[in-house]
């Protein structure tokens, strides 16, 4: 274990690059354009420096890494504890490497207050990487609910005309479910007198306490992932916010509630989360077909790629609450896979958005007669969207359909007709905005994918393709986490099993 | 060398791809650029099909097989998944095929797409179909196969939609993917089962475990089945998407409005016979459920006499085709259906030379009509473009199946086999199959005295046009003529006849079960001259009707409108699946958000919460009245109920 405290100096690099933007003064135009590359630079050096964590991460082990433990409040029991395993490493990755690219989307397109937005980004990718590092409950509560008030500013003042309506609803929505969660939080500390995540592992909870626990959990990351019914301030959101707001929104935010079940829900309330699971799979499965369904009949692009977000979530969710090693890691693949595709999707319509003001389908038709390099970038995501072999969106549905098969088959068929659902809507989309003769006039114009516009797709593009192709290094790294949290819960259960079987003996 | 051979289509598609994007300053070099991606892609194509040679020479020659391990793909829990490809008989013969026919079409489409505005992105489709076919054929393990299905149809999609400024190409570029996802949603779940029962994916040890598991049972969807019915009826279900078989069949007329060359290829010669492939490398496990075998002879029968009597009463020339070669694949369904899955492969083969041939013998017919394709505006053409017209008829002879033309001794081997087969199931196929056999007889050479005489019906500027192919599409013709005369009398005794057992190796499993196959070759005399005999009998009746008496066909339209009517519009299938699926999708994806999202649940959550707690505030508002009697006489009113509970508690 490194001495070093790298966890804490990537999550917290974001940080000091918003602090050297607030001492920027002068004149606006120079305000603006030194913070910009003040926040490319620090979100780049960022992405930098979280390669190094890859690169030094032990495979063979399922202990968490690189962890940091300084002591914060010690007549609580609390303290500032940082550390990753499998499972949160590639989340940091993600969130990484999606912010660069979300300054870069935003050099051109975003004119206005440019340092406080510069400043929300950065102040959201350190909550953010705090999020997936955090060990102890306390911090991550602090940095699961930080991460809402910069996006409440980013969606409420540089959104759309409707961006308070959205804006509210997503705080409203996501801060129900994070007050129960805050409550249950309350209630393992009395219990256990516990905050730390790895000492909590450890500790089992009274099947009783544990169903209600769970349900307070779960209050919260349905809200975020977001599962059906809870899912309708997606929608909203998406729509309002500026395109990289939806990018982050897509790419990193929705992960938190798959990344909650995965780090809390299943090692903390193993039994609750066997007696949920039935609950969990109607849910997905309803998601899955009702949003891919609703995606259909959208005329709103932004509006249509949020619905898939609900439905490709959904797959998420159901392979999570598998229990197999294929089910988990395909929901930890489809999330990568989701973060980056989806957040390449929302770009996509960001740079005609850029262009034209409008997300309505009916204001395009026939762009490719313009844009040509626009229409193969869109071909690529929208197939990695769709599922198509060879790209990331393949491997993280097929190890998840695997593994559901294994529990339930019926569950398995009804989630497979989302590819065929999946198809119709992405392919659909795209011809109506795609394909045709180029007849209106406000296209005549329109330019092709700039220099910068290419450079934000290309990073997307290569990781579509690798993890497609090669997704090895990604799975290599998760084995050892994900079959010790499997471990964990088939343990709890034969003993919760046991002590049951004992129970009724006894009487 | 086999992995170079697989490989070379993919780095064709590079070099074109990116040429594709590269803009010409001026015609000069767009022309130049046009010619670089031509001679990447065709020089790629060719030099992996002489390599196939060697490949196929290697293999049935000299007896190696094997596998290439490339590198691992996916590795989670029990499961694997590796890049490898496989080299047997089965698979060579599929890479050999492939890449031959796809290099004639290659140099054809040279010629065919000269107009083109965008042929360096044609190019790259081309060969990157082609890279994907030969990872289907070549796969080792279920997955690479899915991933190769699922290339080919993502580049029959493009491919068919390659003119995308036509609304009618668009959708059936749609059509044909989603309809090929249907079948698709069947295949995962057939692999997913497989999974389930074998703990692999890989073949070979999928089909060493698979007489264990025999007579295994499988808990699946409520029910406890044969497993290994199940899985095969649902792997079935993919390649009937894949080989459009009925049911599935919709998205392939359609598909035919892609470029004539794409037809050829895709269309009719390699994707559409990934499914009789699929069933032909499954045979290990084929082989153990009959039922399944019966559905596979069932659909496939059916699908022969179904397209067959389509066949006879369309216009488009193209479209005459495509529903021959569904027919066609029919034939080869039920081949496989009764164990005669070589001679399924046999017909596959042949089929794909001279079914590649009248594709491109109509796209030359296309070509010199300035692109009518309508076959009642022909007519007359066989004086101006007589090459064309000689290599039709060697498609057509092969394609009827008339001695000694390539498809001659595939069909009849699967009539035999069919008949042979001495089932109730091989009997229904083997009548299905004469009739069909009679039909496409008889569409095939309505389709050539349509086309080529009597006297012309297009107009004059059109007539005065026509003109021969240029030598680069003429050559490719000729040697796909050169293919439907000869592959069937060459292939007979390796393929189907003595040499059989040694040529196809371990490649294809057939059980002593099932020798119908092997009791072929002892059928009455009868059943051997049938097919013969009702080909010429269709050729009769098509000069009757076309030729001898030309208004018996309006005629016959006019006394029998509705039979006329339900195979012009395809059996009502396009309009059925409209109403039953996609008028429904839409119906219940606008019910979802608007009712669903939008009145109930923002209704009665966040936006009925807000509205509630509005609304309370205003009601909490209108209390503060600002009378001091009001205050007064709550306050009076809380004392009262505060002594009267303390009382009350006191008492009790």
């Amino acid at each position: 274990m490194s001495t070093f405290p790298i966890l804490s100096v990537v999550t917290f690099l974001p940080l000091v690059g918003a602090i050297a933007i607030l001492t920027i003064r002068g004149d606006e135009a120079v305000v603006a354009r030194n913070a910009r590359w003040v926040a490319l630079w620090a979100s780049l050096s960022t992405f930098i420096a979280s390669l190094f964590i890859w690169h030094q991460f032990d495979t063979s082990t399922a202990e968490f890494q690189f962890q940091e433990e300084v002591e914060w409040m010690a007549a609580f029991n609390i303290s500032y504890r940082m550390g990753v395993d499998g499972i949160s490493v590639f989340f940091v990755l993600l969130t990484t490497l999606l912010t660069p690219v979300c300054v870069l989307a935003s050099l051109e397109s975003i004119t206005d207050r440019v340092k406080e937005y510069m400043i929300a980004f950065l102040i959201m990718e350190t909550m953010m990487l705090g999020m997936f590092c955090a060990l102890d409950l306390v911090v991550f509560y602090i940095f699961f609910e930080g991460v809402l008030i910069p996006m409440f500013l980013i969606i409420g003042v540089w959104g759309g005309p409707r961006r308070v309506y959205s804006a509210f609803k997503f705080f409203l929505f996501t801060l129900v479910g994070s007050v129960l969660m805050l409550l249950a939080i309350l209630a393992m500390y009395f219990e256990s007198g516990l905050t730390s995540i790895p000492a909590l592992m450890e500790h089992s909870f009274p099947a009783s306490m544990q169903t209600w626990l769970w349900l307070a959990f779960f209050a919260s990351f349905a809200v975020k992932v977001p599962m059906w019914p809870v899912h309708t301030w997606l929608p909203d959101a998406h729509v309002e916010a500026p395109t990289a707001g939806s990018v982050i929104l897509a790419g990193v935010l929705l992960k938190f509630g798959g990344y909650g079940f995965l780090r809390f829900s299943l090692p903390l309330f193993p039994i609750a989360t066997v007696e949920f699971t039935p609950l969990i799979f109607t849910l997905s499965v309803i998601a899955v077909i009702y949003a891919s369904l609703v995606a259909l009949v959208q005329e709103d692009m932004k509006k249509l790629i949020a619905y898939s977000s609900v439905a490709h979530m959904g797959f998420v969710t159901i392979g999570t609450f598998t229990l197999t090693v294929q089910g988990i890691e395909g929901a930890i693949i489809q999330m990568l896979s989701h973060g980056v595709v989806s957040a390449a999707l929302f770009l996509v319509v960001g740079v005609i958005y850029d262009r034209m003001h409008s997300r309505d389908i009916e204001t395009y038709g026939g762009l490719v007669h313009r844009m040509p390099s626009y229409a193969f970038v869109f071909m690529l995501f929208m197939m990695a969207s769709v599922g198509l072999p060879g790209t990331s969106g393949f491997v993280g549905e097929f190890l998840i359909l695997v593994g559901i098969f294994q529990v339930n088959t019926l569950v398995a068929a009804l989630t497979t007709t989302g590819i065929i659902l999946g198809a119709a809507y992405m392919l659909y989309l795209y011809r109506r905005i795609i394909f045709g003769k180029l007849t209106k006039e406000s296209l005549q114009k329109i330019f092709d994918l700039s220099g910068r516009e290419i450079a934000v797709f290309a990073p997307l593009a290569v990781v579509v393709i690798w993890m497609g192709i090669y997704p090895m290094p990604f799975l290599d790294a998760m084995h050892a986490s994900v079959n010790h949290l499997i471990g964990q819960v088939e343990t709890a259960r034969a003993l919760n099993d046991a002590v049951v079987l004992a129970g009724q003996s006894v009487r | 060398m086999y992995t170079i051979t697989v490989f070379l289509p993919l780095l064709g598609a590079i070099i074109a791809g990116i040429l594709a994007f590269v803009t010409p300053a001026d015609k000069e070099s767009r022309a130049r650029i046009d010619r670089a991606a031509q001679w990447a892609t065709c020089g790629a194509m060719g030099l992996s099909a002489i390599l196939s040679a060697f490949v196929f020479y290697d293999v049935v020659a000299g007896g190696i097989t094997g596998t290439v391990e490339l590198f691992t793909w996916i590795d989670s829990g029990a499961l694997e998944v590796s890049w490898a490809l496989r080299m047997d008989t089965l698979s060579v013969v599929m890479v050999m095929t492939v890449s031959v026919v796809s290099a004639m079409i290659h140099v054809y489409s040279v010629g065919y797409m000269h107009h083109d505005p965008g042929i360096p992105r044609f190019m790259a489709y081309l060969n990157l179909f082609t890279f994907f076919m030969l990872m289907l054929v070549t796969s080792d393990n279920l997955v690479q196969l899915f991933f190769g299905w699922e290339g080919v149809g993502f580049l029959s999609y493009l491919l068919i939609g390659f003119w995308y400024d036509r609304p009618a190409a668009n959708a059936a570029a749609i059509k044909a993917f989603i309809v090929n996802r249907v079948g698709d949603f069947g295949f995962a779940l057939g692999i997913f089962a497989v999974y389930l029962m074998f703990q692999t994916v890989d073949f070979d040890t999928i089909f060493a475990a698979a007489q264990g598991k025999a007579d295994a049972t499988l808990h699946i969807f409520g029910g406890e089945f044969h497993a290994l019915t199940v899985i095969c009826l649902l792997l079935f279900v993919g390649a009937m998407g894949k080989s459009a078989q009925m049911g599935l069949h919709t998205w392939l007329p359609d598909a035919m409005e892609g470029p004539t060359p794409v037809s050829a290829l895709i269309h009719a010669a390699t994707m559409v016979t990934a499914g009789i492939f699929m069933v032909a490398r499954l045979s290990p496990l084929f082989e153990y459920s009959d039922t399944a075998l019966a559905v596979v002879t069932i659909v496939g029968a059916s699908t022969a006499i179904f397209a067959a009597t389509i066949g006879c009463v369309q216009n488009d020339i193209k479209r005459v085709i495509a529903y021959s070669t569904m027919s066609q694949l029919g034939y080869m369904f039920f081949a496989c259906g009764v164990s005669a899955y070589s001679a399924g492969i046999f017909h596959l083969m042949t089929h794909a030379y001279f079914k590649a041939l009248l594709f491109l013998g109509a796209g030359s017919v296309i070509h010199a009509m300035s692109d009518e394709q309508d076959m009642r505006n022909m007519g007359g053409l066989w004086r101006t473009i007589p090459v064309t017209y000689i290599v039709m008829w060697v498609g057509s002879l092969a394609l009827a199946g008339i001695w000694p033309f390539a498809g001659f001794f595939s069909k009849d081997t699967i009539l035999e086999a069919a008949y042979a087969a001495h089932t109730g199931i091989g009997n229904y196929a083997f009548w299905m199959g004469v009739i069909a056999a009679f039909l496409t007889a008889f569409y095939s050479w309505r389709l050539l005295i349509m086309t080529f005489h009597g006297t012309p019906r297009a107009d004059e500027t059109t007539m005065a046009h026509v003109h021969e192919s240029p030598k680069i599409m003429l050559v490719p013709l000729l040697v796909l003529a050169v293919g439907a005369l000869f592959a069937g009398y060459i292939g007979f005794e390796a393929f189907v006849g003595e040499a059989a057992v040694g040529f196809w190796g371990q490649s294809i499993l057939v059980l002593p079960a099932h020798p119908a196959l092997e009791n072929a070759h002892h059928v009455p005399a009868w059943v051997k001259l049938l097919p013969l005999i009702v080909a010429f009998a269709g050729i009769t009746l098509a000069y009757v009707m076309y030729v001898v008496a030309p208004g018996l066909p309006a005629a016959l339209a006019d006394r029998f409108q509705g039979i006329h009517q339900f195979l012009l519009k395809k059996w009502y299938f396009d309009e059925l699946y409209d109403k039953l699926f996609v008028r429904p999708a839409f119906v219940l994806g606008r019910g979802f958000w608007k009712t669903g999202d939008g009145d109930l649940i923002d209704g009665v959550g966040p936006d009925g919460i807000a509205a509630a707690t509005l609304n309370l505030a205003r009601r909490a508002a209108r209390l503060q009245s600002g009378y001091l009697y009001h205050y007064a006489f709550v306050m009076l009113s809380g004392v009262a109920a505060l002594v009267t509970w303390y009382l009350v508690g006191q008492a009790s």
